[in-house]
């Protein structure tokens, strides 16, 4: 609890989180109003999944608050008097994950819900509303994906250690290189199904029970509870990669 | 209170520090003292856990770093002032740091008053200048009330106020029975701070001991003479075993001590102008003892140190 509340501090008293939050939150209700406020009624994007659209954009902004609350650290050697103070360097970067990804879900809950409510009132008669578990797990669930997404983050930031090497990677992956390994003649479809945001998306919007039109789903073959579970699963596995590697490098 | 034990660090084909041994004492302030790359500040991250030695061991009070569980409370460090995010106010700061090892969070308004920033403490760290980041880090460093103290050329690019400040402090924290472990290149620095001196070069120890054994062990000490029957003198003296060079004006003698020159000159009649011993600089003695042990050699011969006596 001690090394949250030491996480907490750090974060919350420098500027880059306040940023990017904000960001996030005007990214994705934005992307909400553009595309519920675009779509005829009639046709399939006015729907739960369609306002939900935006948070692939909110997930690269949260990627970037998180890579940053690690690499910033590096920056100005921060880390060497957190590491000064904490020895356990694991505990203190479990520390900084759990922060971080506690204010990702935090703000992907108010995002999801803000994005839908921005959706509801600006076509009040399209009937958009979380009817069954499906929808339910399209809006909740964002909010889960942002949070496993910056723990991705925050050890891609520790594996780095550079604010701009580490905010590429994450981006230019996590936007670029998964649709193009699909392009991968014959065997990219079938990388494709197993690369981990594509999965994420399987987990969010699953057989389209919640409006996603068919270029709209996941090509992944998992149910949604597996979906998320490999998503998780990924990131504690990077995470733990970068601890290890952590501790055994000079600080 | 601070042990290192064959302490080696190797970065690639580099060898940063060499087999490096010795102690700092309790309640004393140890100077560690070497030329620029000697390995001072890699012996200081490693005493602090922070870099791992490639072999060998450093333990304070008997434990390694990774074992204290409040660390702060027990050694406190300033390695380097602009350890700090730029954006984060001084408070702010010095509040985690607190939280972290479970010190009450007033004592952070105390540590800003000890080093006089309470009137900037809700400023941005990343716009003080290095005097006050300097004190900033030395308020972190006594945040635990520790019994040990790590600074890493402390007075580096200070103002001769800033400088006097931090000599003072050391005095301070000594007098209140601290173990203060300060590294420096400024030799005279050290001999007004420091009673004991680790002095390493290349990485390596080249000795430990008291600040005046070093400097008497290191130096020439001689004697200037001055005196109209400079002539009759330099025959006495020469009789009587003294080394002599011409000096500006007179004679400067070494292998003899002035009360003997003294008695010399009286017994043969000889009018004394002048008759000062000097003592060589702590500079001189680094230069003489850590000679190639410096890393960088500029190509260009050492000047000779300025002679100057020590206060």
């Amino acid at each position: 609890m001690t090394l949250l509340a030491v996480e907490r501090i750090k974060l919350f008293t420098t500027r880059s989180p306040w940023w990017c939050s904000a960001i996030t939150l005007v990214l994705t209700m934005g992307f909400a109003a553009l595309v519920i406020g675009n779509s005829p009624s009639e046709s399939g994007g006015v729907t739960v999944a369609g306002t939900q659209m935006g948070h692939t954009f909110g997930i690269a902004v949260i990627m970037v608050l998180a890579a940053l609350s690690v690499t910033t650290e590096y920056r100005f050697s921060t880390i060497r008097t957190t590491f000064q103070a904490v020895p356990g360097r694991g505990s203190a970067l479990v520390a900084k994950a759990t922060v971080v990804a506690l204010l990702a879900l935090v703000i992907g809950e108010i995002s999801a819900f803000g994005s839908l409510a921005v959706g509801m009132l600006i076509k009040p008669g399209a009937g958009i509303a979380l009817n069954s578990a499906a929808d339910w797990i399209n809006v909740t669930g964002v909010g889960v994906v942002y949070a496993l997404a910056a723990v991705m983050a925050v050890a891609v930031g520790v594996l780095v250690r550079h604010s701009a090497g580490a905010i590429a990677l994450l981006l230019i992956y996590a936007l670029a290189v998964e649709n193009l390994i699909r392009l991968i003649p014959s065997i990219g479809a079938h990388i494709y199904q197993w690369l981990p945001f594509n999965v994420a998306e399987k987990f969010l919007t699953g057989d389209g029970g919640s409006g996603a039109g068919p270029d709209m789903r996941s090509t992944a073959t998992l149910g949604q509870g597996w979906a998320l579970a490999y998503f998780a699963a990924f990131a504690l596995v990077l995470l733990a990669a970068a601890i290890g590697l952590a501790k055994r490098r000079d600080a | 209170m601070i042990e290192a034990n064959g302490l080696t660090k190797r970065y690639g084909r580099t060898l940063a520090v060499d087999d490096l041994s010795f102690s700092v004492e309790s309640g004393q302030v140890t100077g560690f003292l070497g030329p620029n790359g000697a390995g001072k500040s890699t012996t200081m991250r490693m005493i602090l856990g922070l870099d791992n030695p490639t072999s060998g061991q450093v333990r304070i009070g008997g434990k390694s770093y990774r074992e204290l569980k409040y660390p702060l409370r027990t050694i406190g460090a300033l390695l380097d002032a602009k350890w700090v995010h730029p954006n984060r106010s001084a408070r702010a700061h010095l509040k985690w740091m607190a939280v972290s090892n479970r010190i009450p969070v007033t004592r952070v308004d105390e540590v800003l008053d000890i080093v006089g920033l309470t009137s900037v403490a809700g400023k941005r760290a990343g716009g003080f200048s290095l005097g006050m980041s300097q004190r900033l880090g030395i308020a972190a460093a006594l945040l635990g009330d520790p019994e040990v103290l790590l600074f890493d050329e402390p007075v580096n690019g200070l103002d001769p106020e800033g400088i006097l400040w931090i000599r003072k402090f050391m005095h301070r924290l000594a007098d209140e029975g601290r173990t203060v472990f300060v590294s420096s290149h400024l030799l005279s620095e050290m001999a007004l701070t420091a009673s004991n001196l680790v002095v390493i070069g290349r990485g390596r120890l080249i000795s430990q001991s008291s600040t005046k054994d070093f400097v008497t062990r290191a130096a020439d000490n001689t004697v200037k003479v001055r005196s109209p029957q400079i002539d009759r003198l330099r025959a006495v003296l020469a009789d009587a075993g003294a080394e002599l060079t011409a000096e500006d004006g007179g004679i400067l003698v070494a292998g003899m001590d002035s009360d003997k020159i003294g008695e010399l000159a009286a017994a043969n009649g000889v009018v004394l102008h002048e008759l000062s011993p000097r003592t060589g600089s702590l500079e001189q003695a680094f230069m003489q003892i850590t000679g190639d042990a410096v890393e960088y050699h500029t190509g260009l011969a050492a000047e000779p140190a300025v002679l100057e006596p020590i206060r």
